[in-house]
């Protein structure tokens, strides 16, 4: 109970510090990070669907994420409105997901892996080459930003906002995928896809919805960027993304739901904040991954879950008798 | 009508012949034991039956319905279920997870994203009644990390008879079980109604031949001898390739 009500605290807090963010650091240049970190987070939460609770490593979300991107931005470009610019993105984004999946579902494993890779890679080569659907390395420039009711989003702290409840949302409604009966069936067909199978559930439609899911989240993400960017350039959608959204996943705790946030926080604060103090910011970045993965190798929040537990459980004097009935055993999928 | 009828099933891996032309009929309620040395291709029929391997030629019904170009999934649902010689469960979650994990299957609920499944008591509770039967309810949200060898065996079993099987499979149920197990498993499999088939391997003599009302012996996957309990543990053949003197 108590444990509960620390963690509805807790969460409380965060939301509050979420919210005041913009008002504490006035400097627009932080509120904007803030930004970043909150729409790489969204990313990485969706590209966890797949790697963490579906056990899918994709390697090719940045071209779901960039489609989404380069498909809003065209669409401006052409002179369509943000409504039908951001529900074209989307849908772009959810079907280049399908096509994906139907493609790389044949395998699991280093094959899937190496299929989102191949496919991923594909995208970057349209991106760059195509010039033009894409103006290649040009990229492309928005003029602005929706201003849904009115609100102009131009200003740091207004955009951050509306990122904030993007990224609320996201969260929320991977809270509510994972614990769901779908949710389960993700899971289930990460640990035992055989028996899944035999127990009667359709394994290969459970991954591809699963994919789905991911790729409409990533694609939220990419339209996130491309609005805060205002720009968009085949350098977004490479390998070297991709590569990211996997570390932050990584990094911070597969298949948790703090994990990913933590992660995509790291990644963005080393990029740019570390990065104007250390010109070999890069390296500080790999010290800290392999810190990581040597003492916490199963991601930063589950492993500081693990520290904390090991600290402050040994100060308890005594411990009440194991018992074999419910409550002492708590379940070992972690949601921390 | 047979609950499960095998005709003529072949099946090869490259050259190797697994099971070469085995057919076999068994009746609603019936208790059959499959016998046979290593490698007689017991799990092999098994996969067969329950599509996880498509065969070369031959044909599978249950109640008198062609199965063997149906889904193996689509299988649980027509009233197949099965448990694995190897144990394989969830390992992560807990005890009544991997059980309502098993209703879930038959239920369409499973494609729900926006419930909570702790919330669907109508799956916990009959989850529970199925731990009830096995004797596990009392560690029913123990994670199945921390349970014993046995408990999983246990936990196995619970997950196909909570799916309300018409025909059950059971891959060597006693594998690897102390005497007091054994005892445990015996009972429980005894006390399953009599509406359910029960197709079973089992190398531990003592307590199948006890279960068993039907026998098949197959050998080099071919079936060699099938009868009644006395007339196969009395056939020759039987003591020459698999009971020994």
């Amino acid at each position: 109970m108590i444990v509960k009500r620390l963690r509805c605290a807790a969460i409380a807090l965060a939301l509050v510090a979420l919210f005041l963010v913009p008002l504490w650091v006035q400097n627009p240049y932080y509120v904007n990070i803030a930004s970043q970190i909150l729409f790489w987070a969204v990313a990485a939460l969706a590209l966890n669907i797949l790697a963490g609770y579906a056990g899918l490593v994709s390697l090719g979300h940045a071209g779901l994420f960039g489609v989404a991107g380069y498909t809003a931005g065209l669409m401006l470009a052409a002179g369509h409105g943000h409504l039908i610019a951001i529900v074209a993105g989307l849908g772009a984004s959810v079907l280049t997901a399908a096509v994906f999946a139907v493609l790389a579902l044949r395998s699991t494993g280093i094959g899937f892996l190496m299929i989102t890779l191949a496919l991923g890679q594909i995208l970057w080569g349209i991106a760059y080459r195509w010039a033009d659907l894409t103006h290649g390395d040009n990229g492309v420039n928005l003029s602005n930003r929706p201003a849904p009711f009115g609100i102009s989003l131009a200003a740091p702290a207004s955009f951050y906002y509306v990122t904030l409840v993007v990224f609320l949302l996201a969260v929320l409604s991977m809270m509510v995928f994972v614990r769901s009966p779908f949710g389960a069936s993700v899971r289930g067909t990460r640990d035992q896809p055989r028996r899944m199978n035999a127990l009667g559930y359709n394994v290969w439609l459970i991954r591809f919805l699963a994919f789905l899911l991911s790729g409409f989240w990533a694609g939220v993400a990419g339209l996130l960027f491309v609005y805060y960017n205002q720009f968009i350039s085949p350098q977004i959608v490479a390998l070297q993304t991709s590569a990211e959204m996997l570390l932050m996943v990584i990094s911070g705790g597969t298949a948790t739901l703090f994990g990913p946030i933590a992660g995509a926080a790291i990644v963005v604060i080393m990029k740019n904040v570390v990065s104007a103090y250390v010109v070999r910011w890069n390296l500080v970045l790999g010290v800290i991954f392999v810190a990581i993965i040597s003492f916490m190798p199963e991601g930063l929040v589950p492993g500081s879950v693990r520290l904390w537990r090991l600290a402050f459980g040994r100060r308890k004097p005594t411990k009440p008798p194991p018992s074999h009935r419910g409550g002492e055993h708590k379940p070992e999928e972690r949601t921390s | 009508m047979s609950a499960l009828v095998v005709k003529s099933l072949c099946k090869s891996f490259g050259g190797l012949r697994v099971t070469g032309n085995v057919s076999l009929s068994v009746e609603p309620g019936e208790r059959r034991l499959i016998i046979g040395p290593n490698g007689a291709g017991k799990t092999t029929l098994f996969n067969l039956i329950t599509g996880e391997l498509t065969p070369d030629s031959g044909r599978v019904e249950l109640f008198g319905r062609n199965i063997t170009r149906v889904a193996s999934r689509r299988r649980a649902h027509l009233g197949m279920a099965r448990t694995y010689q190897i144990i394989t469960l969830f390992p992560r979650d807990t005890i009544l997870r991997n059980v309502t994990l098993a209703l879930l299957g038959l239920s369409p609920s499973r494609w729900n994203p926006i419930a909570n499944l702790d919330h669907l008591h109508h799956l916990s509770d009959r989850a529970h009644q199925a731990l009830e039967r096995v004797g596990l309810a009392h560690i029913a949200d123990r994670p199945l990390a921390e349970t014993s060898y046995g408990e999983r065996r246990r936990v196995e079993i619970a997950m196909a008879l909570a799916q309300n099987p018409k025909v059950l499979l059971l891959d060597e149920p006693f594998a690897g079980l102390s005497i007091d197990e054994r005892r445990d498993v015996h009972e429980l499999l005894i006390a399953i109604p009599r509406d359910v088939t029960v197709v079973m391997i089992e190398h531990n003599m003592d307590v199948a031949l006890e279960f068993a009302e039907r026998i098949t012996l197959l050998h080099f996957g071919e079936v060699i001898v099938e009868g009644t309990r006395t007339e196969v543990v009395n056939h020759p053949r039987t003591r020459e390739v698999y009971l020994g003197d």
